[in-house]
């Protein structure tokens, strides 16, 4: 049910790397978990952010979490639409319901991350 | 008649709905001094939507709301981390008595020796049963109790000139006022991560702890509702690297007459009194979270703090204070509450109450384990915590179950809380409660676990049986109408 050409962290974020650009989501399994999201807080575009550092938090009937980045760089692009219509998330988390674009700093970081069958394995657990 | 068809008769208008224009609740005099122009009439609006009705629909709508509610006075309430036990009358009696209920909070002590004495004394029996002997009474509610706690640890690091210390490391199993007080005494939260029985991950915390910490606040018996074994080598810790340990009182009931929190090496804590000692809860009146310190941190209580000198009881500011946290005295009227409840109680009382409180919940706990999974299988303290994870597999969730359970006239349990469980279900039975009432329960929750395998639809479209039927909570968080339309 994961797309394979996306990279998975820990966190339960995906990465599509696109050339020099990563678009960042949450996956299917962490929007499955948090049920009706229904507030995404994100941060401005401009804003620099760490591999694995904090960039925003997300809100569902049930719970708040933090959204942790899969990988580091200048944050790009955000997506507004989901700010609006957080119910994006729960419906199409890898499509629409995409949050950051990335412009990363050190591609080597791709290699810290899971694939699909590692991701898998995780919440399987 | 039925419930279902009494309620279905009821007048579902809110009050805008039923103004009708030119009705009044009072007919003023008419007025019998000079008319005076008003000062600013930019200042005043006439579109404000408020409604015209008399006294009698107010009172019938209000009343006709009051009963449409559920409360402990009504209906069993397991509300696990809240404690939901019997509010008995005689404390508003007390309360209400006018000694207590007639005074104003700007007289001073000499005039109201008797309130400042209750204040006194109380805090004597909360400083006893913690072990924790510097107590104010101050803090308005838990969250407010461990804001103020976490004050007084900032203010001690700072007398010793140590400032490095700005670390709370908190659990995560933790509710989440913990680290939102710690967020606003200016602290950085690191969370500790638990092991696989529920309990604090002690390598990890001996990992964590070091020149950086403030204080480690841990909630004991922890939100899982489990005593923590390692509780002695937790403070030691805690104390080896410098750092204070603070206690979420929240869960309290547990614990008294039995341990002290200040005898396990807890150096400041918060109550509530609202839950432990019996006062009113949530929408049934104001919260009260007194902290308590060790000797060694009482001159950074806020003010203030009840003192006695002769047969004189005073309010003081100790030397060191972190200042005021609200505008009075804390709430007055709840403190003289909780001071009847330990009174009529006394000291075997209570601890009556602990044992029993413990009881119940590990009665609930081995009934209904064989039906739903446990966050952890080893006897609880005060409350259990199960998981509606095998319910889940047959696509009934644990918010269904706890709609379910409204059908059946029983308060729905806390959910999803601890974070660290998968879909939690937190039972805080209290003690209370009578066997019978258990054995309903139980009862009840089986019968919703069969019925998950038999009508899942019933349980997912629950509840059938109130005035409101299943409510579409992401949309109203998503999409919420603040204000009311017209
Ligand atoms: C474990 C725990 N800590 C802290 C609090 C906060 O207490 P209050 O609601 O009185 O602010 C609660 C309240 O529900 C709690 O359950």
């Amino acid at each position: 049910m994961n797309p394979t050409d996306l990279k998975y962290s820990k966190e339960h974020e995906w990465a599509r790397v696109d050339g020099n650009t990563v678009v960042v989501g949450i996956t299917q399994f962490a929007a499955d978990q948090l049920g009706d999201v229904v507030y995404v807080d994100l941060p401005a575009a401009g804003t620099d952010i760490a591999q694995f550092g904090k960039f925003g938090e997300i809100e569902s009937v049930k719970t708040v979490s933090d959204l942790f980045s899969p990988v580091g760089g200048k944050i790009i692009e955000v997506n507004d639409a989901v700010k609006d219509s957080p119910e994006k998330v729960n419906e199409d988390t890898y499509g629409n319901g995409w949050l950051l674009k990335i412009e990363i700093t050190d591609s080597a970081q791709l290699d810290t991350l899971m694939d699909a069958a590692g991701y898998e394995s995780l919440t399987a657990e | 008649m039925t419930i279902t068809s009494a309620m279905n008769e009821l007048d579902r208008r809110l009050l805008m709905d039923r103004s009708v224009s030119g009705r009044s609740a009072v007919t003023m005099p008419s007025s019998d001094v000079p008319e005076q122009p008003l000062p600013q009439e930019s200042l005043l609006r006439d579109d404000l939507p408020l409604p015209e009705v008399s006294q009698l629909e107010v009172i019938r709508y209000f009343s006709l709301l009051s009963q449409l509610n559920f409360s402990i006075d009504t209906n069993f309430y397991p509300l696990g981390s809240c404690t939901m036990k019997y509010n008995p009358k005689i404390n508003d009696a007390m309360a209400s008595l006018p000694g207590f209920g007639s005074i104003h909070p700007n007289q001073p002590s000499e005039q109201v020796q008797g309130a400042v004495q209750l204040m006194y004394k109380l805090q004597e029996s909360l400083g006893d049963l913690t072990g924790l002997p510097g107590v104010s009474l101050a803090p308005l509610a838990g969250a407010q109790g461990e804001y103020a706690g976490l004050l007084i640890a900032r203010a001690f690091h700072a007398s010793k000139g140590d400032s490095g210390r700005t670390v709370a490391l908190i659990p995560d199993s933790a509710h989440g006022t913990n680290p939102a007080s710690a967020a606003m005494a200016g602290l950085d939260v690191v969370t500790v991560p638990s092991d696989a029985q529920g309990n604090v991950d002690v390598n990890a915390l001996q990992e964590l702890a070091d020149e950086r910490t403030a204080v480690f606040m841990l909630t004991l018996p922890s939100t899982l509702g489990l005593f923590e074994p390692s509780i002695l080598e937790i403070t030691q810790i805690i104390h080896d690297a410098g750092g204070l340990v603070y206690a979420d009182g929240a869960n309290l009931n547990a614990l008294l007459g039995m341990v002290k929190l200040g005898d396990l090496g807890f150096d400041i804590c918060h109550s509530n009194l609202h839950k432990t000692f019996s006062t009113p809860h949530g929408g049934g009146g104001p919260g009260s979270g007194p902290v308590m310190v060790t000797e060694e941190l009482s001159k950074f209580l806020p003010e203030p703090v009840a003192e006695k000198s002769g047969d004189i009881f005073t309010l003081a500011k100790p030397t060191n204070s972190v200042g005021k946290i609200n505008g009075f005295h804390g709430s007055f009227g709840i403190l003289v509450r909780a001071y009847t409840y330990i009174r009529a109680m006394g000291r075997d009382g209570l601890k009556a109450v602990a044992e029993n409180a413990i009881i119940n919940a590990n009665y609930i706990q081995s009934q209904l384990k064989d039906r739903y999974d446990l966050a952890a299988d080893r006897f609880c303290m005060h409350e259990t915590v199960l998981s509606a994870a095998r319910q889940k597999r047959r696509d009934v969730k644990g918010l269904d179950i706890a709609k379910r359970l409204l059908d059946h006239g029983i308060h729905a349990p806390t959910m999803y809380f601890p974070l660290i469980v998968e879909e939690a279900l937190m039972v805080e039975p209290t003690e209370t409660e009578s066997k019978e009432t258990l054995d309903r329960f139980i009862e009840v929750m089986r019968q919703i676990d069969d019925e998950v395998s038999e009508d899942p639809e019933a349980v997912r479209t629950a509840p059938h049986t109130l005035p409101v039927t299943r409510l579409d909570e992401a949309t109203a968080a998503r999409k919420p109408y603040l204000r009311w339309q017209g």
